[in-house]
């Protein structure tokens, strides 16, 4: 990509040394109606609940987690889609959770967001250029006249052919769809995307490529990315750290690695131990699935104290009493929110079977 | 019918002294082998006609499946896979779909079938699970209404007994108190306990096919855990044939015995899973295990097949992955332009058959493609 126009940096707050993004203890909770014909007692659903996250310039940090763990909240509270009813959101240290929409502009640039459906996240009556055009002029990106020449220069660096601007959405596949979604939030030249499940809905080699594109967009521009996704294997190909997610709460983060490697949490071993493994056929050896009892509590009701408790078998009187906090355990190089946080044990795995 | 100790029943963690997590071990599916086949399709054709030309959704597709056999079939969306499933359970619409070739299900041809026999049929000797429980259940009848009306479709029976029947399979299935559930709504259940009732309802009256259309990909991977399990637990209860429809190697690596690979409305790879998977012959099968994160292992670089699936109404000439294939041009004379290769079986490998005119495959995979395996 040419430098075109200087970006118009003026409006972002900045404090030296400060991370590029650092969630603090942020909580999101949406209230709900109260049962009944008198819908008496308003309930809040703690969809988040005290999430911290830090992200350097250029990193790329993984959420994971199952439905209703509050990982896309905390995707659209990170993009400020929403305002969190608890907890700080620095961007370059700068506390961004409830400034108002005038403030917001210049971040609402630097902080862009991909969404999962390809198919409902573009306007079907504006043509690719318009869309992508838009993105440009809304934050002054542009020069007047420079806009066709910008928007077919980002159509080339997603792989679309840049003779393609006049095109409806509908004349684009699934993947090349996504593309599109990919230059809208290139437009404004952001320091960090939130992609929030960006592969989930494609074709598997559609998905390998759109990887590809996201992987040489953050060597080449030096993107950070927060990459959320319910697929193990995508985020292990993406991510440099990973976070898990449970119930609105983090349960534990750490290098990509270490986590996929030595898990600590139970819930990690178990989301990890139920992906199916395509190398079995290759004679890797099967794991052994540790089998999860029961649901997901309901987040308007979460359970006291550890929230896994009720289908952790490590769980004990403790749990119920006390909240783990999230941190470096001596067994192990994650930061982990459990009482009993250990690396898995092979031996113990294979005494029940 | 007694409880099946292998589903999972809730809250048997009382004992708090147990550190260790309940698991399950994942062995080796042993196969039953050279039995007849309950499933047989032969030159399978499904046609679409419409305003912009004929779709030819699926060309000539033939495969046969015994009892108690697991075969997945894959392939991206357009290549025909939920298509030609639905014509085993006759879904598709008689005035807007042209379908030929035979579908035989237990000795019975399903191609051309009345429709009063298609209703006998479906439920009773084949049944389907689709995708999304959320949709495929009504939203105004409870639970046990709808396992009771498919259960007394075919059993002239009280509704007494059908509730009964109705309790029983959902607790087959290992939904808690089922006597309490089976009269609620489909909305007081969660995503995992929906496709559980989905299940209970397609096995109701006993089949010996089940069709499964995805029916794990709108669940998280601990309840698709769950699933697998039980739709494994299942057909080795009830001894059926089981056609699972998936885009997931992972899951298919786990609980197939057989694959069929789709592209373009053609199998383009079929036999035994581990081979398939293993030594597959065909570069499209290639590209689709390049394109695959791993979970485990060293991660490398992901391999995309460039471009996208053909369009149904415009297939290319020749073989239909020719414009992805890298290795085309290994081929003399130009013949995946311009000849459509067939499904071969392979002489030296039992039981598998390939789609390709590329010569000596295996030694391209071993020293080609399987280093660049991420």
């Amino acid at each position: 990509m040419t430098a075109a126009t200087n970006p118009a940096t003026s409006g972002v707050k900045s404090v030296p040394g400060a991370p590029l993004l650092e969630l603090e203890d942020v909580k999101m909770h949406f209230r709900t109606k109260g049962d009944g014909l008198l819908a008496r007692g308003t309930k809040w659903v703690q969809a988040v609940d005290g999430v911290s996250l830090t992200v350097q310039p250029g990193e790329t940090v993984g959420l994971v987690g199952e439905s209703g763990c509050g990982k896309s909240t905390t995707a659209r509270l990170i993009t400020r889609l929403l305002e969190p009813t608890a907890g700080k959101i620095k961007y370059q240290g700068v506390d961004i959770a409830h400034m108002s929409e005038r403030q917001l502009r210049p971040y609402r640039r630097e902080i862009q967001l991909i969404f999962q459906d390809p198919y409902s996240s573009l306007n079907p009556r504006h043509t690719v250029g318009t869309i992508v055009g838009t993105a440009l002029r809304t934050h002054g990106m542009v020069a007047k006249g420079g806009e066709l020449k910008r928007v077919q220069e980002l159509l080339e660096v997603v792989g679309l052919n840049p003779e393609h601007y006049n095109r409806y959405p509908h004349e684009f596949s699934g993947g090349q769809r996504q593309r599109i979604g990919i230059a809208r939030a290139l437009a404004a030249r952001p320091k960090i995307i939130v992609a929030d499940e960006p592969v989930s809905a494609l074709d598997v080699s559609i998905q390998a490529q759109v990887m590809n594109l996201l992987e040489n967009l953050r060597k080449e521009l030096g993107i950070a990315f927060v990459f959320i996704a319910h697929d193990l294997g995508v985020v292990r190909h993406f991510c440099d750290r990973v976070a898990v997610m449970y119930l609105g709460r983090m349960v534990e983060e750490g290098p990509r690695n270490d986590l996929y490697e030595q898990p600590q949490h139970p819930y990690t071993q178990a989301l990890l131990s139920a992906v199916p493994d395509i190398a079995v056929v290759r004679g890797v050896p099967p794991k052994t699935r540790i089998r999860l009892v029961g649901d997901v509590p309901s987040p308007v009701d979460p359970p006291s104290g550890c929230r896994f408790r009720t289908r952790c078998w490590k769980a004990q009187d403790i749990c119920a009493t006390q909240d783990p906090a999230l941190e470096v355990k001596p067994t192990g190089t994650t930061t982990v929110a459990c009482h009993f946080a250990e690396p898995p044990v092979e031996s113990i795995v294979a005494e029940v079977v | 019918m007694s409880t099946d100790p292998n589903i999972p029943q809730g809250g048997n963690m009382t004992d708090q002294t147990v550190r260790s997590p309940q698991t399950v071990a994942r062995t080796p599916r042993t196969r039953a082998e050279g039995e007849e086949a309950y499933l047989e399709v032969t030159d399978l054709h499904v046609q679409f006609p419409t305003a912009d030309g004929k779709v030819n959704a699926v060309q000539g597709l033939s495969y046969a499946l015994p009892l108690r056999r697991t075969l997945a079939i894959v392939g991206e969306s357009g290549s025909g896979k939920s298509v030609s499933s639905m014509a085993i359970l006759g879904l598709h619409d008689r005035k807007s779909t042209w379908i030929s070739g035979s579908i035989k299900v237990g000795g019975k041809e399903v191609v051309g079938m009345s429709e009063k026999d298609l209703m006998d049929y479906r439920g009773a000797d084949a049944a389907m699970i689709f995708q999304d429980p959320q949709s495929s259940l009504h939203p105004f009848f409870t639970i046990g209404d709808q396992i009771m009306e498919s259960y007394r479709a075919h059993h002239n029976v009280s509704k007494r007994v059908a509730k009964a029947r109705a309790i029983d399979m959902l607790g087959r299935v290992g939904i808690p108190n089922p006597a309490r559930r089976v009269d609620q709504y489909p909305h007081e259940f969660s995503g995992g306990m929906r496709q559980r009732a989905m299940i209970a309802m397609a096995l109701v009256n006993d089949p010996k096919l089940l069709i499964a259309d995805e029916p794990t990909t709108a669940l998280d991977v601990t309840v698709q855990a769950q699933i697998l399990d039980l739709i494994a637990d299942l057909q080795r209860d009830f001894g059926s044939a089981v056609v699972f429809i998936t885009h997931d190697l992972g899951v298919v690596a786990e609980i197939a015995d057989d694959i069929l690979v789709m592209y373009g409305g053609n199998a383009v790879e079929h036999g035994p899973v581990d081979k398939i998977l293993g030594t597959p012959l065909m570069p499209y099968t290639w590209g689709l295990l390049e394109s695959i994160p791993a979970v485990s292992g060293t991660p490398g670089p992901l391999h995309p097949i460039p471009g996208s699936p053909p369009s149904l109404l415009a297939m290319p000439s020749g073989c239909a992955f020719h414009p992805r294939c890298e290795f085309k041009d290994r081929v003399a004379g130009d013949l995946c332009r311009t000849l459509k290769p067939e499904l071969i079986p392979r002489t030296a490998d039992q039981g598998r058959s390939s789609r390709c005119h590329l010569k000596e495959p295996d030694r391209v995979f071993e020293t080609e493609v399987l280093p660049r395996l991420p």
